[in-house]
């Protein structure tokens, strides 16, 4: 058996030491082996921690707020440091309004700019865009609120002012009701769309990315056109993704605060139009949180921030579920 | 030397390994072969206790070294993997370590810290497993740079710079071409002189030149054991013969 | 008269035209707010920014020496307890966790970073600002470092899921510790995305201002001193945008230069290591 092996040269093959080998007893590491496990643990379970910590002081704190006004406190539209009555309903209006208009906007930019990327723009170029969306996402949102004061805000006016002065009675429609100021929803709106941008370009560029080759040769072998090919086979397939990817955005967006407290005009009114001035959850927190004028104030605010700690731990983790799922079941389709 | 009694080993519920009972000869090299799926990695990572390793995974039965159940819950897995080395099937140098780290990776990462002592038993090591004279001038190079046999030769001296009794290996040539595979083989023959050897092999003509004994696992189940010799020409099983002369699997 | 064909053609023409807009329209931002910067900041950017703190109103000069080094204050801070923290639990996570609850404590992680900067600002207020009675540099870096944990843990993660198993499973083999397996095989190898994960979450916790609005509270004097406030970059920026004030609003911009520098560097190197180590991976 062994004339086999010894037909290959084999000269470099040193005489066997068996003795060679007198090394010292190593530990086994057991104790550090715990500690180290206990330590980074700990770290797991401290990440954990900061999660039940934020629930629970969040709640702690919002309590007599919800003692004093009851769950009505959630649907009163009343703001009223002066005389201690204080509603949340003003607010999740401005925030809901804010949120839609950036999520009008950057959905389908986001999934269109999308669709240029991964199938119409040669690949280097495409990714030259796609880094520059992506550090749009770097920067602050108090950068962007600052761009937004002199640079969007004068814009928007200008835009406004058109729109008023428009011969077509356009300034009669209630979406446009109220003095071309620049401030206001629609700037707040622009500023949450540019936000929310990055986030759903990237996870639609994910999901159409991850249509199979032969879905899309099957689509051109059918004779069909480059757009409908996208239209009929790629996007269909993707639309679960690229609603996770909104569910991302719009939770993203809720807790801006910065830039709209920047340009949303801090009034504390209810009116659906796009000229109008608001206010949101997270700007009324940034700005009358400092100078709240007493415990109950304080709570109030905290109430208002429970909020949003509710409606973004929803969003996100039923964006996470499906997004989990869909890759779950993405992976194995189509594989070649 | 190594023996299992009775092995059972399980992924969640799913029985991979039943109920085999085998010995391993000191200073011998056994071969497990059978069809894919069989079982035979299986085994072999049971017996330096790898499975721990794996969420789901059961091993049911006993296996002792020198006499002494490795699975006892007083002795230490690391220890036990220190007597029993692996080799894998894919060669794995680690990538970021150079040569000579990667050498002394299981001491060093051990704690053992005397230079010499690390110089000296990387050399040895390096010897046996025939790789010295092609990596003297370049141990602080990367291992990637090495061609396959190399890498893999390098994972051995790995195994041994730690000094084990048993050397496991996994299809240690099934990434390999002829030549570095006869390499190998050759070399399992020398470590033969001090080790004892358990090599996976899904080769038949590598389980008939380069063993001693033979196992044949087929569905979790162990057939036929006995000399490479008597299994590859009178064996006692059909489905033995039919597995050696290629009728199946 | 256009065929049925020749119509097809035509409005998948429009539509892929439409996305090309589209692709226009979300570049545009970008480049209108850092042309913007520049011209605004660049004439802003002088010795006295780095200097000299800022002045009261109506005074022209000054700079933010204060908030530069309150923000690197706060910042290093957030990132001394945030990075050994969020590396030591991923590393519980991929190394030793049950499958269940890595994935619990990942999907916790998800979680804890959607979760808006404000509401962790009340957190760190009502941890330490209510309880000391003042503003403090402490509960600043305290929110950044909640801010940053979950981002140094999944993108820590992640790295250490792009490291090969079989080289832990070689570890194992060869007898060596569990706890060395995990940091001087795993985190060795993924070092270099550890560090650009780290980049990151730095970068993004130094823009952060909403949360400094009630922790940190902002100082217009220079302090180091962690039980009291202290101003910070972003936030000194919002506080000087808003103001009525041209020399104020020339801080802004000069301060907001500063900080994308500032960002967008670690951005651009963290990317750089990245694509280096890469490369270098697969040569």
């Amino acid at each position: 058996m062994e004339t086999d092996a010894s037909a290959i040269p084999t000269a470099e093959l040193a005489p066997f030491r068996p003795e060679a080998h007198a090394l010292p007893p190593l530990s086994t590491g057991r104790g550090v082996d715990r500690a180290f496990r206990l330590a980074t643990g700990a770290c797991g379970m401290l990440v954990a921690g900061v999660l039940l910590l934020v629930t629970v002081f969040m709640v702690r704190g919002a309590l007599p707020a919800f003692q004093n006004h009851g769950f009505r406190f959630i649907l009163s539209p009343d703001w009223d440091p002066t005389n201690q009555k204080y509603g949340a309903l003003t607010f999740i209006f401005g925030t809901a309004f804010t949120s839609a208009i950036g999520m009008a906007i950057a959905l389908p930019l986001g999934v269109l700019t999308a669709v240029a990327l991964v199938e119409l723009l040669p690949r280097g170029l495409a990714k030259v865009i796609a880094l520059a969306v992506e550090l749009l996402a770097a920067i602050p949102s108090v950068l962007l609120g600052l761009w937004g004061i002199f640079e969007l805000v004068p814009l928007v006016r200008q835009v406004e002012l058109a729109i008023y002065r428009s011969p077509l009675g356009l300034k009669d429609l209630p979406i446009f009701a109220g003095a071309p100021m620049g401030v206001g929803f629609l700037s707040a709106g622009l500023l949450l769309a540019i936000m929310a941008l990055p986030f759903i370009l990237a996870i639609s560029r994910e999901a159409l990315s991850q249509v199979p080759v032969a879905q899309r040769e099957a689509a051109y072998a059918l004779g069909a056109t480059r757009w409908q090919a996208i239209r009929r086979f790629i996007l269909p397939y993707s639309w679960k993704g690229i609603f996770g990817a909104g569910l991302l955005g719009l939770a993203r967006v809720l807790g801006e605060t910065m830039a709209v407290t920047m340009v949303i005009g801090n009034t504390p009114q209810i009116k659906a139009s796009l000229f109008a001035t608001g206010y949101t959850l997270a700007s009324v927190i940034a700005n009358e949180f400092t100078e709240a004028p007493s415990d109950l104030a304080i709570s109030a605010l905290i109430s208002l921030g429970l909020i949003l700690l509710v409606l973004t731990i929803l969003l996100n983790a039923t964006a996470r579920f499906m997004l989990f799922f869909l890759n779950r079941r993405m992976s194995g389709v189509g594989a070649p | 030397m190594l023996a299992c009694q009775d092995l059972h080993i399980s992924f969640d519920a799913k029985a991979v390994i039943a109920g085999i009972s085998l010995d391993f000869p000191a200073r011998q090299i056994t071969a497990i072969i059978g069809p894919s799926g069989c079982g035979k990695s299986t085994l072999l990572r049971a017996f330096n206790r790898m499975h721990e390793l794996t969420p789901g995974a059961r091993v049911r039965g006993r296996i002792t070294l020198a006499g002494k159940d490795i699975y006892d819950p007083k002795e230490d897995a690391v220890r036990v993997r220190r007597r029993i080395g692996m080799v894998f099937q894919k060669p794995n140098p680690f990538p970021t370590l150079s040569i000579f780290d990667n050498v002394v990776a299981g001491l060093r990462l051990s704690g053992l810290r005397n230079r010499s002592l690390l110089q000296g038993t990387a050399e040895t090591a390096l010897r046996d497993a025939a790789l010295w004279d092609e990596v003297k001038d370049r141990l602080k190079g990367s291992p990637m740079s090495l061609s396959g046999g190399q890498q893999q030769r390098l994972c051995i001296a790995r195994a041994l710079a730690v000094g084990p009794e048993v050397l496991l290996m996994d299809e240690p040539c099934s990434a390999l071409d002829p030549i570095a595979t006869a390499k190998i083989e050759e070399l399992m023959f020398r470590l033969r002189e001090r080790l004892t050897v358990v090599i996976v092999t899904h080769n038949m003509q590598q389980a008939a030149r380069a063993s001693d004994r033979t196992a044949f696992l087929w569905m979790g189940e162990l057939v036929e054991t006995g000399d490479t010799e008597a299994i590859f020409t009178t064996p006692k099983k059909s489905m033995t013969e039919d597995y050696i002369t290629g009728r199946f699997g | 008269m256009m065929t049925r064909n020749q119509l097809r053609r035509a409005h998948g023409r429009f539509m892929e035209a439409i996305c090309l807009l589209a692709t226009l329209l979300a570049v545009a931002p970008l480049a209108a707010f850092l042309w913007h910067l520049v011209a605004m900041g660049a004439g802003a950017m002088t010795a006295d920014l780095f200097t000299q703190v800022p002045l009261p109103p109506g005074e022209s000069g000054g700079g933010l020496k204060n908030a530069l080094a309150g923000s690197l204050a706060v910042v290093g801070l957030a990132t001394l307890a945030g990075i050994p923290v969020g590396i030591g639990a991923a590393i519980y996570m991929t190394e030793f966790a049950r499958p269940r609850l890595a994935f619990l404590l990942r999907f916790a992680c998800d979680i804890l970073s959607g979760i808006p900067s404000i509401v962790m600002g009340l957190l760190a207020y009502q941890l330490l600002v209510r309880p000391q009675h003042h503003f403090s540099a402490l509960s600043g870096a305290l929110a950044l470092a909640f801010l940053m944990l979950p981002v140094v843990v999944i993108t820590t993660q992640e790295m250490l899921h792009l490291v090969p198993g079989n080289l832990r499973e070689a570890g194992h083999a060869l007898g060596i510790p569990a706890w060395r397996i995990a940091t001087s095989i795993s985190m060795r190898a993924a070092a270099p995305g550890v560090l650009t994960g780290a980049l990151l979450a730095v970068s993004r916790i130094a823009g952060e201002t909403a949360p400094m609005l009630f922790t940190a509270f902002g100082n217009p004097y220079f302090s180091l001193d962690p039980q009291a406030p202290i101003a910070t970059l972003p936030h000194s920026i919002f506080t000087y945008a808003i103001s009525p004030y041209d020399d104020w609003h020339r801080l802004a911009w000069g301060g907001a230069l500063m900080l994308v520098l500032g960002i967008l560097g670690a951005t651009l190197l963290s990317r750089f290591i990245l694509w280096w180590h890469q490369r270098h991976l697969h040569a």
